[in-house]
């Protein structure tokens, strides 16, 4: 569990050491991030001063309006977009470029579909890490394709597959790299309600086993009560910030039907539901 | 009753064999055609018969002697220029490989080139718009001026008449390959080499084959005009300008029939290869 840490120690042993084992520094801080795009009509500022720490194997979900700024907020941290102002530290260092180490999963699941299952996880596996031994790549994209539960898909192609099971080959594929940080933009948006549950249980009992750091952009507030240790609130753009976070501290590993029979559930779900349709209602006329 | 009418149910339920199956299968792709082409050649002999036009019909191949022969032998050899026409057919072939090869390796690489590049394509897009649309005759003059030699000004010739498709197509194909798997490549910081040979090459491949297929027609078209300028070496464009200047009329629809046969094959032989390479995509 602590692996990262140790790792990272060589590295940053003066950060090391001036933290506790207990209280370890965050892996990722927002640091008065602001990010204003370029327009026909003049810069059009999306996101101000946001400020969030979020800690190693932390579950944090993001929620807002569309239009609020989510996905730049998570183009910041996976490095396809670049801060106009502050900046995203990991571990320590601020983030550049498009890196393994955050690695995304993509909104319409980015495979290529003229490979396999397998070969579309082989060649995340073969890119971020080459110097392993053949043998070893296929083993650990056999073993993250069957944490998925896709044992007896690899060998399709991804033209083959349904929306599932393209999504459960994308999450796959970006745990197979060992990421510190799993980037999410809204995964099972496009999928039925039956899988999409599937799919958060998955999810949930592979982010347990890896303990990785995950940020995941949603719609559904149910869906973050049910797997996020924090949910960040944005309000509404332009200049959208971060309104609130709540924080979900239901005893892991979790059960849908447990959850559903707290009474904090409903606290919760009440409390967001009131800041997304009274606090930050979307005003239709602003609508991105 | 119920039975007999059970049993002509089950006889008739039974797939058919052998030639009748066959015959079940193709009457209705093989019989159009047939009649398609039969209907043309009467009329091309009828309007030839009666005297509408000047041009010999289609069966003058079989009552000219001299073209009688051609069609019945076309692999004799007398030496020099005195050839079946099989021969020089596949004389024609091995040029229109060499310019056509030449045109798929430079037009490929160009075209990827300026997929990529923007300031290039910018630069180089008018260029090729404008310079494709020059046809395969007016490249031979230069060509010859440029190279002062037969042979290689006639395989410039099938070479600058291909390339356009190839390059166009190979371009258009690398600008499309879809931000998704950019960013794939980037976030898994893939080198250039393996973005080039996992992702490019199969992304782009529909496209590259579109440009292939089209420009292997245009390289075969372009042969008469290359061999024009090369009187004294053996080719199915050379024997059809000779025909031509001897007025062997029949001799020349024979040639014709040639032309259209090998770029016909042509044609299916790079559709095949595109199903089987580009499968699945």
């Amino acid at each position: 569990m602590f692996t990262p840490d140790t790792l990272a120690h060589s590295q940053a042993t003066t950060a090391a050491t001036a933290a506790t084992a207990a209280a370890l520094p965050p892996l990722l801080r927002f640091e008065q991030l602001s990010k204003v795009y370029a327009t026909p009509r003049g810069p059009y500022p999306v996101l101000a001063d946001i400020n969030l720490e979020v800690n190693r194997g932390e579950f944090v979900c993001v929620i807002g309006h569309s239009g609020c700024g989510k996905s730049t907020l998570l183009n910041m941290v996976s490095g396809f977009a670049t801060p106009s102002s502050g900046r995203v530290l990991l571990d320590g260092q601020p983030i550049l470029r498009p890196g393994p180490d955050r690695m995304v999963v993509f909104q319409g699941y980015a495979l290529l579909p003229w490979l396999t299952a397998y070969d579309n996880v082989h060649l995340a596996i073969d890119a971020v890490q080459p110097q392993l031994s053949e043998h070893q790549k296929r083993e650990i994209a056999m073993e993250h394709l069957a944490m998925v539960g896709l044992t007896a898909a690899v060998d399709k192609r991804i033209t083959q597959l349904s929306g599932g099971m393209k999504q459960r080959v994308a999450i796959a594929r970006a745990l197979a790299i060992r990421p510190q940080v799993l980037i999410l933009d809204e995964p099972f948006g496009a999928l039925d309600a039956i899988t999409k549950e599937e799919l958060q249980e998955e999810l949930l009992s592979i982010w347990n086993t890896q303990k990785c750091t995950v940020l995941m952009i949603t719609h559904d507030i149910d869906e973050a009560l049910f797997l996020a240790d924090r949910l960040v609130m944005m309000t509404n753009g332009p200049s959208a910030g971060i309104g609130e976070v709540l924080s979900i501290d239901f005893p892991r590993p979790r059960s849908r039907e447990d959850i559903m029979e707290d009474p904090r559930y409903y606290e919760l779900r009440n409390s967001a539901l009131d800041f997304l349709y009274n606090r930050f209602a979307h005003d239709a006329d602003e609508a991105c | 009753m119920t039975t007999s009418t059970n049993s002509t149910s089950s006889r008739g339920d039974r797939p058919p064999t052998g030639l009748a199956l066959w015959w079940k299968q193709t009457r209705k792709t093989l019989l159009p055609p047939l009649c398609g082409i039969g209907g043309f050649l009467l009329f091309w002999q009828l309007s030839a018969t009666l005297g509408l036009t000047k041009l010999a019909g289609p069966l003058s191949l079989f009552t000219e002697e001299r073209t009688r022969e051609l069609l019945f032998y076309p692999f004799f050899d007398r030496g020099g220029l005195d050839k079946g026409l099989f021969l020089h057919a596949m004389n024609s072939l091995s040029r229109v490989v060499l310019g056509y090869s030449l045109a798929a390796v430079v037009g490929i690489a160009a075209g990827i080139a300026v997929g990529l590049n923007k300031g290039l394509d910018r630069a180089l897009d008018p260029l090729f718009q404008f310079l494709r649309m020059v046809a395969p005759l007016a490249w031979v003059p230069i060509a010859l001026v440029l190279f002062q030699n037969n042979q290689p000004a006639a395989i410039f010739v099938i070479f600058v008449t291909s390339i356009w498709p190839i390059l166009i197509n190979t371009a258009e194909g690398v600008r499309q390959i879809p931000q998704d798997y950019r960013n794939v490549a980037l976030v898994l910081q893939m080198s250039n080499r393996n973005f080039f040979t996992k992702i490019l090459l199969p992304s782009a491949l529909p496209y590259i084959f579109t440009g292939l297929r089209i420009a292997i027609g245009l390289a075969w078209l372009a042969i008469i005009a290359a061999e024009i300028v090369m009187p004294g070496t053996p080719g199915i464009g050379f024997f059809i300008w000779d025909a031509y200047q001897n007025s062997y009329v029949s001799d020349i629809i024979l040639g014709v029939i040639w032309i259209g046969a090998i770029g016909l094959i042509l044609d299916r032989l790079m559709v095949w290869l595109q199903n089987r390479i580009a499968a699945g995509q």
